[in-house]
């Protein structure tokens, strides 16, 4: 769940966007909430009054405008965020995740769980029963023979597959009829769940006709069972879907959806002002445009919650970093108000936690960050980092001093990492800053761990499920395992044992207790330095019906099948 | 002429090796690599990196990477895009379209105003007009493109309306005419800058001509001043722009980088942008070596062309 991270915003960088003059006295001068912006969702809620009923025929059409590229068209392979958007609405999964959090069976005809004997025998033993009534677009009826060739092909071998984590558990998929599937797993795991709900399925049929998957012509036109087909493409341009008229769920309304590819973001804002395009999503609206944009005649503009966070991650093997007191002294003098505020426009919101704020994991009562200074320097005292004659602190012959990292021409990070070098100057620590093009930085630097430390936009779940043993877990530091994604490299038992707890409890209440813990731990030890969750800006023209964030979707087209024009 | 023909072949493919080499490795040793878009997303764990990095073969030794890629070269095939799986040459040959629409049109645009202004610039030497198109031009050279295109989208589209902001058309229309409004705002950006430069080639290569003897030798016999201009100078001056001509003819194909992300103009341009930052080597090894097929093709041409239009020239060879 990334749709900020700057991991493709090399195209976008080529035109900076204006940068505020943010003065040292401002900052200072900012009252404690002074400058609150006002939050709140208010999409969802300004579509709740009688909206009219949908066409009784597929009508008109949609344009989506994306500032990144869908390029990448079998959802089983290597893709990112935005290829997800196509994704949603040519495939199905098993099941999908509402803005509550809540699954809703799709291609199964229920959700399996302990209660209902879908998940049996301590988690190992899975039984899905499918939805009748489902064909592809081609015509061939849907059939569990299509799931369970599907979680064959992401373990086949040669196969390209986008990720194997928790379908690499998958043992013994049998079909006891057309539309029965059950499978054994390894070892309990219950993120599965939630992993499924963002495994697409895809058709036996004509994928095991392809000498090689891998490069099967269908990749470039796919066939799927969702509410639109593949119409055409024109690469660098727009992707064109149609309706599918034989769907098997609500919808879809619209004749014709279109994906339209906008490369540089202030470009794609003003096609949105002109009307060109109907809806931005994704990255969304600049932040310096909030202020105007909120104000555009015939257009609804709104902060939506996503599950990204902006977070300073340390490494834990840096001499300096891996000093628990230091990362709690550099918290203390973050000035995260000030970030927020000033540097984003009050668009997103402060956290303390690495699990979204929708979620039902979610711990509300963890301490609050303040800004102090004179916190941290004490903090630093007591920890034995003594002032030197420059000024930057000293402990056993090892300078207080270290490198942020992030991408060159985030314009908006790069301003927030000043404010970070001036808060810690004053309290002894010496900042450099060493930022790099998105292609370098988040190679081997960031997989391997090479950084002193980074601000990065991310995420800490699998999927929609609270686990993030895959980030925090000390048996998954790629540097030294090569697996993982625990970039920080930080390693406790407690979280561990934690982790491994909340994978194995299928109950959501139990699995809620153990997540609590596991966010007060790492609010205490902070492994990583939670900034702000991202609450990226969107916009549709008015009189789209239909449009609903969804902080549990990758891409708000989630729904797009059910969206409509009102006339 | 055909063994100089011979020999100008030679001479490019020896060029496109090199220059092949030189790309390959320029690309493959500067830091990052494809695997990077992946990895921010934090959702993929690093055995999963791994794996695909194996599988797209980046993790093989670079001269192993290299020999493979010149093999399947020669054989015709120019490799997968990293990014969206396709054919390198099938989405060159879906940028191409749009690259040539705009930079033709411009182009077009560009020298028949440019040549004008020149021509009238150089006969009315250090006249009103002269000094306003010399300013002018100075003007238009020092504008960055990004800034002009975002000036004409904001003032045309977003204040008055006229123009559409971007695209190459509407989706769901087509039309030619609706092709040529889209077409307007971005040929405009290209052409002041192009229009600049042409009309300084062309007034200089007119002054050239214009202080020549025989251009004095011809008034002395009393041939009309409009006869000088058209069959003498003009003749004469326009030598030169062909080899001009014939060197720009690259920069049809490749595109404008900056022009096409600011009109969300699907070309060549841009998709060498997108390449590169997504580090997709195959397609940008593609354009590398499409572009410089181009070049040594585009001065070939121009060679020859000047030997049609120069009888001196082609004699010698």
């Amino acid at each position: 769940m990334t749709k900020n991270s700057d991991g493709r915003s090399g195209s976008t960088s080529s035109l900076a966007l204006p940068m505020p003059a943010i003065h040292r006295r401002d900052m200072l001068a900012l009252g404690a909430g002074g400058l609150l912006a006002a939050s709140g969702f208010s999409g969802a809620r300004a579509q709740t009054k009688a909206a009219p009923p949908p066409p009784s025929k597929p009508t008109g059409q949609v344009v989506v405008g994306l500032s990144q590229e869908p390029v990448a068209f079998n959802p089983l392979m290597p893709g990112i965020e935005v290829d997800e958007t196509v994704w949603m609405q040519i495939f199905n999964t098993m099941w999908l995740a509402q803005p509550d959090g809540s699954l809703v069976a799709d291609l199964a005809a229920e959700i399996p769980s302990e209660a209902n004997g879908g998940i049996s025998d301590g988690g190992l033993a899975w039984k899905v029963k499918l939805r009748e009534g489902v064909t592809w677009h081609d015509g061939t009826p849907f059939t569990a023979e299509d799931v369970k060739y599907t979680l064959e092909l992401i373990n086949a071998p040669g196969f390209k597959a986008r990720t194997r984590v928790g379908h690499a558990l998958v043992r013994d998929i049998k079909v006891s009829g057309p539309l029965e599937i059950s499978w054994r797993m390894e070892k309990a795991y219950a993120p599965y769940l939630a992993l499924l709900s963002n495994t697409f399925i895809v058709p036996k049929h004509l994928l095991e006709k392809a000498a090689d998957p891998n490069t099967a012509p269908y990749n470039a036109a796919p066939v799927g069972t969702g509410p639109f087909k593949w119409g055409t493409r024109t690469p660098g341009d727009n992707i064109q879907l149609v309706a599918n008229d034989k769907y098997h769920g609500k919808g879809p309304y619209l004749e014709r959806a279109v994906l339209k590819y906008v490369p540089d973001q202030t470009a794609l804002y003003a096609q949105f002002r002109t009307g060109q395009v109907d809806l931005i999503i994704g990255t969304g609206i600049p932040a310096n445009f909030y202020a105007e944009a909120v104000k555009l005649p015939g257009r609804k503009v709104m902060k939506i919650p996503s599950a990204s966070l902006e977070i300073l991650m340390p490494n834990l093997e840096h001499p300096v970093l891996k000093d628990k007191a230091v990362r709690q002294a550099l918290y203390a003098s973050i000035n995260k108000q000030a970030i927020i505020d000033i540097i984003y426009y009050g668009t997103h919101t402060p956290t303390e936690s690495f699990a979204p704020q929708e979620s039902w994991a979610y711990n509300p009562k963890l301490p609050k960050q303040q800004y102090d200074l004179a916190k941290a320097n004490k903090i630093l005292d007591d920890a034995g980092w003594k002032r030197s004659g420059s000024g930057t602190r000293m402990k056993d012959g090892v300078p207080l001093t270290f490198a942020v990292s992030t991408t060159t021409g985030a314009a908006l990070r790069e301003q927030a990492q000043q404010l970070m070098m001036q808060d810690w100057q004053q309290v002894g620590v010496k900042m450099t800053i060493n930022n790099m093009p998105a292609a370098v930085i988040w190679g081997d630097f960031y997989t391997r761990s090479k950084f002193d430390s980074l601000v990065v936009g991310t995420a800490f779940r699998t999927v929609i499920d609270p686990d993030p043993a895959h980030r925090f877990g000390s048996d998954a530091i790629p540097a030294k395992s090569g697996n993982g994604a625990n970039q920080m490299q930080w390693q406790n038992a407690e979280a561990d044992a934690l982790m491994k707890e909340g994978q194995t409890t299928f109950d959501q209440e139990k699995r809620k207790a153990i997540y609590f813990k596991l966010q007060e731990l790492v609010r205490e030890e902070l492994p990583i330095l939670p900034i702000f969750q991202y609450a990226p800006i969107e916009g549709y023209k008015e009189g789209l019906i239909g449009f609903v964030p969804n902080v549990n979707a990758r891409q708000n087209t989630w729904n797009m099948g059910s969206w409509y024009w009102a006339r | 002429m055909s063994s100089f023909l011979l020999q100008r072949l030679m001479q490019a493919l020896l060029l496109l090796l090199i220059v092949s080499m030189i790309g390959f490795a320029i690309l493959h040793l500067a830091p990052g690599g494809p695997m990077s878009q992946f990895a921010a997303g934090g959702d993929m764990s690093q055995e999963d990196l791994d794996r695909i990095a194996e599988q797209l073969g980046l993790n093989r030794a670079l001269p192993v990477q290299y020999a493979e890629w010149l093999w399947r070269m020669l054989s015709g095939d120019w490799g997968v895009s990293y990014r969206d799986q396709q054919p390198v040459l099938h989405i060159i040959a879906g940028h191409l379209g749009p690259t040539l629409e705009l930079m033709l049109t411009s182009t077009l645009l560009a020298m028949f105003i440019g040549a004008w202004i020149g021509i009238f610039g150089a006969v009315n030497r250090y006249s009103l007009f002269d000094g306003i198109a010399t300013i002018g031009t100075m003007i238009a050279l020092s504008i960055p493109t990004f800034w002009f295109g975002l000036v004409v989208i904001y003032v045309f589209s977003v204040g008055l309306g006229w123009l559409p902001s971007g695209n190459r058309f509407t989706i769901g229309d087509g039309s030619f005419l609706n092709r040529l409004h889209h077409l307007i705002g971005p040929c405009v950006v290209l052409a002041l800058v192009s229009t600049a430069v042409w009309s300084r080639y062309m007034r200089s290569s007119m002054l050239d001509v214009i202080n020549q003897d025989f251009v004095r030798t011809a008034r002395a016999k009393g041939v009309p001043e409009r006869r000088i201009l058209m069959t003498h100078v003009l003749r004469n001056a326009l030598l030169p722009m062909i080899t001009i001509t014939g060197l720009h003819v690259p920069s049809l194909l490749s595109g404008a980088l900056v022009t096409e992300t600011v009109f969300t103009w699907p070309g060549m341009g841009r998709l060498f942008l997108d390449s590169i930052s997504y580090r997709d080597y195959p397609v940008v090894m593609g354009i590398l070596m499409f572009t410089a097929v181009m070049v040594l093709l585009g001065s070939l041409l121009a060679d020859l062309l000047y030997g049609v239009a120069d009888p001196r020239i082609s004699g010698s060879r």
